[in-house]
């Protein structure tokens, strides 16, 4: 070997040094050991038990000794359409279709100030003001609900000082959202939901928002819209990304909760209880797995046309 | 040219952000009042009065300590796990492109995207399938799941704005593929690392879905809370531990975000 060669190329010493050479020289094998251990625990492990789970749902569980037939069968599927069931599904999916309109209604002011007027310390204030409650406890979140609208809590007292409780015993006789009390009816529910997905729709919200130019809106403007034109024409179809991107969060989450539900609302169930009893005492796991395909089948469909729309950029 | 007209907000435009932030923020200062009421059996409001009894009544509660201790615990082997597991997958994704690449970002993205409750009864299904007994480890295994998502969404940010040439770079002076990362790599990585970790361990140290399905009899804080919340036995308790539990995580939130404020003023995020 040449004293120029040496240079060009000094070998590595030691057993690291030529473990790091080999591993240069084959990329591949390299890949492939960046790859294995991640692939085996969300591959081997979480897909696997996740495939075991829907494998289940295709199982029947006989009627009269309660034990799993694991001859695969369509049964506990049509199980699903009874009207009982059915009856969880349609609550399940309208709550979280409501939770996300009001959601997004609510969250457009707050992410188009923060986006457009909010500047030094201000913007600090809504970043902080978002981020807190999305990071704080959701149990915590959950919790200050049971106190505010407990019936000797703080909503009851500020509507008797309002002397408003008239209007409220007339909102609570109405029918399906009504209830004895606010916190078990399907408006607490609502509420409860609305408040702790919301931060979630903010910052894909405020994310679309930042990325229009301000000149865009002022154009509008110059060519004669009047502000709502605009909030129309221009501002809505530019935040729509980011309004479907936040309804993904909203969506599924509303979706697959079982603890909101069994703290505050009424005792019907909703999908996540559903499967959290039939799973537990009830021992019917092919009916909860049944019932678990429900969300993954609409949370795959909405994530399809949610690609399709771009909303994946705006997260 | 702007007009200064058209830089102040609408007054609607000013009320609704404004209510919408209080709407975010009032009922979690109503968890400091409760934390302090002399009331012990409703959650009256006005409180009768106010007490800094319960603080003491706490403190002295071993059941608390103890679920707080797994807590973090879990919290902590799971975020070291996700850590590990989230940048090797972030390296191999951002620097090759290979077969199956788009499927390994929606695999991690899943646990997340899918509703816990999907994650935690699949999870459960499979121990009980596999005969695996209850334990902190499969606590651990269905946090270290949906966590890797967080620390893997750091590093791939992290990793596209390191330049290639600066790994070359070090090769060509000598350093092994050992060094380069020891030395180049990993200090590069560190506060995305950082950052990431922060959020895996918040995120695991809230979790309840997943964790009712998991846990077997040992109770973390978030189930503790909850079987507080389902069947109260002392609300006082419950109050200061909420109070506490917002405390802790608010401090860390404000910690990220003062230490990367300023990145992100260089960054030229301003308007």
């Amino acid at each position: 070997m040449t004293v120029q060669a040496a240079i060009v190329s000094p070998k590595r010493v030691g057993p690291a040094g030529e473990l790091s050479d080999s591993l240069w020289r084959n990329p591949r094998f390299l890949l492939l050991l960046l790859l294995t251990p991640p692939l085996l625990w969300l591959g081997v492990i979480y897909l696997g038990s996740l495939f075991a789970l829907l494998a289940q749902s295709f199982f029947s569980i006989d009627e009269f000794s309660g034990l799993i037939n694991r001859e695969p069968t369509l049964k506990t599927y049509r199980e699903l359409f009874v009207p009982a069931n059915l009856d969880i599904l349609i609550r399940t999916v309208s709550m979280a279709a409501m939770v996300t309109i009001a959601a997004a209604a609510v969250a457009f002011p707050v992410a188009y100030f923060a986006a457009r007027y909010a500047t030094g310390r201000w913007k600090a204030v809504f970043y902080l003001g978002i981020m807190l409650p999305l990071w704080s406890s959701y149990l915590v979140k959950v919790y200050a609900w049971k106190l505010i609208l407990a019936k000797e809590g703080i909503l009851n007292w500020l509507v008797g000082k309002l002397h408003l409780t008239w209007l409220l015993d007339a909102y609570l006789q109405a029918p399906l959202i009504g209830g004895n009390s606010l916190s078990v009816s399907y408006t607490g529910t609502f509420l409860v939901f609305l408040y702790v997905w919301l931060p979630f729709m903010i910052l894909p919200v405020q994310a679309s928002l930042e990325r229009v130019p301000a000149s865009l809106i002022e154009a509008s403007g110059d060519l004669g819209a009047a502000p709502g034109q605009t909030l129309r024409h221009v501002l809505l179809p530019l935040a729509l990304p980011g309004i479907v991107a936040g309804s993904i969060f909203t969506f599924s989450l509303t979706l697959g909760d079982y603890i909101i539900p069994q703290i505050i609302g009424s005792s019907r169930l909703f999908i996540g209880q559903a499967v959290y009893a039939h799973q537990g005492t009830a021992g019917n796991i092919p009916l909860a797995a049944a019932f678990t395909v429900v969300p993954v089948l609409i949370m795959g469909i909405y994530l399809y046309a949610a690609k399709r729309l771009g909303a994946f950029d705006a997260l | 040219m702007r007009s200064d007209r058209q830089n102040r907000a609408p007054m609607g435009l000013k009320i609704a952000a404004a209510a919408g932030l209080l709407f975010l923020h009032l009922p979690i200062l109503l968890i400091f009042v409760y934390a302090f009421t002399t009331e012990e059996k409703s959650y009256q409001w006005p409180p009768p009065g106010y007490t800094i009894k319960w603080l003491g009544v706490t403190w002295n509660r071993p059941d608390v300590w103890e679920s707080l201790a797994l807590s973090v615990k879990v919290a902590a082997i799971s975020t070291l796990i996700a850590i590990v597991l989230g940048t090797l997958c972030a390296a191999a994704v951002s620097r090759w492109r290979f077969f199956g690449r788009e499927a390994i970002s929606l695999l991690v993205i899943l646990p997340i995207a899918l509703p816990g409750i999907i994650t935690g009864i699949a999870l459960r299904s499979a121990f009980n399938l596999a005969d695996i007994p209850f334990s902190t480890w499969t606590i651990v295994l269905g946090h270290a799941t949906f966590c890797i998502v967080v620390v893997y969404n750091n590093a791939v940010a992290r990793f596209r704005r390191l330049s290639t040439s600066l790994i070359e770079a070090s090769m060509d002076l000598g350093a092994d593929g050992f060094q380069t990362f020891r030395y180049i790599v990993l200090p590069n990585l560190a506060t995305a690392l950082l950052a990431g970790g922060m959020l895996a361990f918040a995120l695991s140290f809230d979790e309840v879905i997943v964790t009712t399905f998991t846990a077997g009899h040992q109770a973390t804080l978030p189930i503790w809370m909850l079987e507080e919340l389902v069947r109260p036995r002392q609300r006082p308790v419950t109050n200061v531990v909420a109070m506490v539990v917002v405390l802790v995580t608010f401090l860390p939130i404000l910690a990220a975000y003062y230490l990367t404020r300023d990145g992100d003023q260089i960054g030229g995020h301003g308007k």
